[in-house]
């Protein structure tokens, strides 16, 4: 009866890292910019490595390979971040501005450039900008 | 890099276990994957690890450029010396078997000090390719 509980357990868990695996894949490929795209990396290091992890170890049980495997998945739990921060820092230290900075620079040079050329739209862009402001 | 926090705290944190994870290597190789080949890849990428966060002036002082030299020497001549003594001791060249009373305790003893040799060199050369390239200039 336990034994089917932990194979239910450690199969759903397997299943579950699989999917964010794929689903962090898939971000990788997908995904618009740097940033974005390393987000989508991020979560299969965090997610999807753990619950492989994790029914692996419900697979293992308390022997020396479930200790190894936790030892990996401390490895990953303080590499993995840190692997994506250096990226970002490195990155932004090389001038790769996010997707999102563009667009609020945008956003703001069209809010602040209708003054010397208010005749296209007289009312529209203060209107509309200022709740999207926050 | 010197600056960021992030790297250096985990650095600490890291070095010293990639280092054991090393000797773990370096031993259980006669009963697992591993051996010296793998341990001083392992021990080359920590400290490439430590020199890559802390600077590479800063590691080529905790291991300068003769230790590092005289690591390639001391382990191929360690590989030869193991060579030598079998054959000092009636075997041939690189028997393991005559370095004890007993064949199995020999050929445990003769792949340790093979693998230990096999290690430092591997060692040495890998940081040494390292400095080398680390060390030119963008030009």
């Amino acid at each position: 009866m336990i034994d089917v509980l932990i194979d239910g357990l450690s199969w759903a868990c397997l299943l579950a890292g699989g999917v964010f695996c794929s689903i962090g894949a898939l971000g990788l490929l997908r995904m618009p910019e740097f940033y974005t795209r390393l987000h989508a990396a991020s979560v299969t290091d965090t997610l999807g490595a753990g619950l492989v992890l994790l029914g692996l170890i419900l697979q293992a049980g308390l022997t020396l390979v479930a200790v190894k495997l936790v030892i990996i998945g401390l490895l990953l739990f303080f590499t993995g971040p840190v692997a994506a921060h250096a990226l970002a820092k490195a990155a932004l230290n090389r001038g790769l501005k996010p997707l999102l900075a563009e667009a609020d620079a945008e956003s703001l040079a069209t809010e602040t450039s209708p003054a010397p050329t208010p005749d296209d739209r007289p009312l529209s862009p203060a209107v509309e900008g200022a709740p999207s402001k926050p | 890099m010197r600056n960021d926090m992030v790297l250096r705290v985990v650095g600490k944190l890291l070095i010293p276990f990639i280092l054991m994870f090393a000797l773990y290597v370096q031993f259980h190789g006669d009963f697992g994957p591993g051996g010296g080949f793998q341990a001083g890849t392992i021990v080359a990428a920590a400290i490439i690890f430590y020199a890559i966060i802390y600077g590479l002036n800063t590691a080529r002082r905790v291991l300068p450029d003769w230790v590092v030299e005289s690591m390639i020497a001391i382990g191929v001549l360690l590989y030869i010396g193991v060579g030598f003594a079998g054959l000092l001791l009636g075997g041939n060249f690189l028997d393991y078997f005559v370095l004890d009373s007993d064949p199995v305790v020999g050929q445990h003893r003769g792949i340790f000090w093979i693998e230990l040799g096999v290690a430092i060199t591997v060692f040495g050369v890998l940081l040494k390719i390292f400095y080398l390239f680390a060390r030119r200039g963008p030009n």
